[in-house]
């Protein structure tokens, strides 16, 4: 009894003196599910800009980021959409002050499966998809005929109603009007597009860079006389493709320190170029070796 | 008292290392065995506490029981209408049940009556392993293959649906069916087996006309056990069910369970938000559904074991 208690004390001895050895700064960084490869891959390499400082990346959404935000769990939230006034205000009455940082731009790509042949699509007809009182169910509303989906039904693939894609969708395409229900609500940027490639009816959308060669994007219109942009990292950051979106990460106050030194790199060429690399369109001129 | 009594009075002291190592294994024990029950309480309150808030203010029992609309996040007018999810969640069990019933209980007979030596041995390692397998792995089954496997073969627009949810739900229910349904067979005294075959039934026969009607609660209480395990299973209803809210017609609409929409959206809900708290209310209901299955089950079951002991010679 009495040995097994030393050794207990022996190990956590030990183990505080591990600690203690790799005393590192820990930066908790949350959120978009838009955002998460990118993050990732700031964080693999801002471990050999500073080795002293680790930042721990974990997705679940732009609400997740959000919502950690308002309790104070994390350092910095990553976010596809804006915060809302109510949001903010929640943080405000934790005692977190949300401080937003522009960090890249995402356009919103449509999917759908590669023996689709709609090439184009207007603003309006994915309202009329999507939306609540849209009326377009079927594919041959949009005088198309898909190969392998002899029901000619539209299935609707969407996310999961606090997902900053999904917010930004119903903004920017419905006009802030409700969902039509009955669309597969997806828990990922990536489980969309896998979907969609093996559903030939399908249609959905996420993230430019989640694009994979098994599903095609058609362009986009912002109204039917408009010429169709395809969604591409120049046409999201001259503004000419219709449904691009600011990505951002929040800090409470002001950053400063490490938090303050790693949004400073990533806003550098360093971490913008890191973006390009990725498909997402940089916040800032960015001059990368390619 | 002299030093010569006190030095007999230790000798019969028997408070010695085993005396209190028998006492702290004692209590540990009891907290062992009675923390059940202050963890079901806690769970309950915690689960209350935070569900109840929205019971009594802002819900609507009309909207929640007869209306599909599950908008929380609306931007216009957010609604917390449950039906889909319940309905979901019912039609995934019931179409699993209809899978695992007959399986499970073929498998149950079969281990139990038919099996001898290494066949059986090999089989009930096989079903526990079936029952090891983690739910997240069935439900990208479900998702990834099951998906292109029923669109191809039934040509319908999409394969999540309640098909898919069925069928691996129906799978992973059936271990535990199986197992729980060879302890009931095993449960009926082998002297009704013998005194049937004395009468010169067939072993078919025996296994239908008797075994099976002695060990009837023990086999409702295997298929009511894996009902409840599939009503709380919620990666593979998730993954494989298309997360789509609709009343469905057929086994090939998509569907949305109660278990899967708390999983999808309780993560990114700000703490203490209506939507939140709208969240724990289907966490009641779920709670309150599992735990009469469950209670259902356990009554049952008691009421078997009760009877094979007067039973017994």
């Amino acid at each position: 009894m009495r040995r097994s208690m030393s050794t207990l004390l022996s190990i956590l001895v030990i183990a505080c003196g591990r600690a203690e050895n790799s005393a590192r700064a820990v930066i908790q960084n949350k959120g978009s599910d838009t955002l998460i490869t990118v993050a990732q891959a700031w964080a693999e390499a801002y471990s050999a800009v500073d080795a002293e400082v680790a930042v721990a990346v974990s997705g679940g959404g732009s609400g997740t980021g959000i919502s950690a935000m308002i309790n104070g769990t994390v350092d910095i939230a990553n976010s596809s959409r804006k915060m809302t006034s109510r949001e903010i205000e929640a943080a405000r009455a934790n005692g977190n002050d949300p401080v937003e940082h522009l960090v890249g731009h995402d356009a919103l790509a449509v999917y759908v499966h590669l023996d689709n042949p709609v090439g184009r699509l207007t603003l309006d007809q994915l309202a009329g998809i999507y939306g609540e009182n849209g009326t377009i169910e079927r594919w041959s509303q949009l005088d198309v005929q898909v190969p392998g989906c002899a029901s000619d039904e539209i299935v609707r693939v969407s996310r999961q109603n606090n997902s900053g894609t999904f917010a930004y969708f119903r903004e920017a395409v419905l006009d802030n009007e409700d969902f039509k229900l009955g669309s597969h609500d997806m828990h990922g940027s990536k489980d969309v597009v896998h979907l969609v490639a093996q559903t030939p009816c399908s249609i959905g959308y996420s993230g430019m860079a989640y694009a994979t060669p098994e599903v095609t994007m058609p362009c986009v219109m912002g109204t039917a006389g408009d010429p169709c942009i395809a969604p591409s990292i120049e046409t999201a950051l001259d503004g000419s493709y219709p449904i691009s979106r600011p990505l951002l990460m929040y800090t409470s106050g002001s950053p400063a320190g490490e938090v303050k030194a790693y949004l400073d790199w990533v806003l550098g060429d360093a971490g913008q170029c890191i973006m390009l690399e990725l498909g997402y369109t940089p916040a800032m001129p960015a001059e990368c070796v390619q | 008292m002299n030093p010569q009594a006190l030095a007999r009075s230790r000798d019969f002291d028997h408070r010695g290392r085993a005396w209190y190592v028998d006492r702290a294994v004692t209590v540990f024990v009891f907290i062992g065995g009675t923390s059940a029950i202050l963890f079901i309480g806690g769970i309950f309150a915690f689960i209350a506490r935070e569900g109840l808030g929205f019971v009594f203010s802002e819900f609507d029992a009309g909207e929640f029981f007869g209306s599909i609309a599950w908008r929380p996040t609306s931007a216009l007018d957010a609604t917390y209408g449950a039906l889909a999810l319940i309905v979901g969640t019912a039609s995934i069990t019931g179409l699993a049940m209809v899978v695992s019933i007959p399986f499970s209980l073929a498998a149950a007979v079969f281990i139990g009556e038919f099996a001898r030596g290494r066949v059986r041995e090999t089989l009930k390692v096989l079903v526990e392993l079936l029952a090891a397998i983690p739910s997240v792995v069935w439900g990208f089954i479900g998702f990834s293959i099951m998906n292109s496997l029923i669109i191809d073969l039934f040509d319908v627009p999409i394969g999540l649906n309640v098909l898919n949810a069925g069928i691996i739900l129906g799978l992973m229910a059936a271990p535990i069916m199986t197992t729980i349904a060879e302890d009931a067979l095993k449960a009926v005294p082998d002297g009704y087996r013998e005194a049937a075959e004395a009468l010169g039934a067939t072993r078919w026969q025996v296994i239908r006309k008797v075994v099976i009607p002695a060990a009837k609660n023990g086999l409702v209480a295997a298929v009511l056990l894996g009902v409840g395990r599939g009503f709380g299973e919620t990666m593979v209803v998730l993954m494989a069910s298309g997360h789509s809210i609709n009343l469905p017609d057929s086994v090939f609409d998509s569907v949305r369970a109660l278990t899967a929409t708390i999983a999808a959206e309780l993560g990114e809900t700000a703490v203490g938000s209506d939507h939140f708290r709208a969240l724990f209310t289907l966490g009641i209901l779920l709670f309150m559904v599992t735990f009469a299955i469950n209670l259902a089950a356990d009554t049952i079951m008691r009421g078997i074991r009760r009877k094979g002991e007067r039973g017994r010679p």
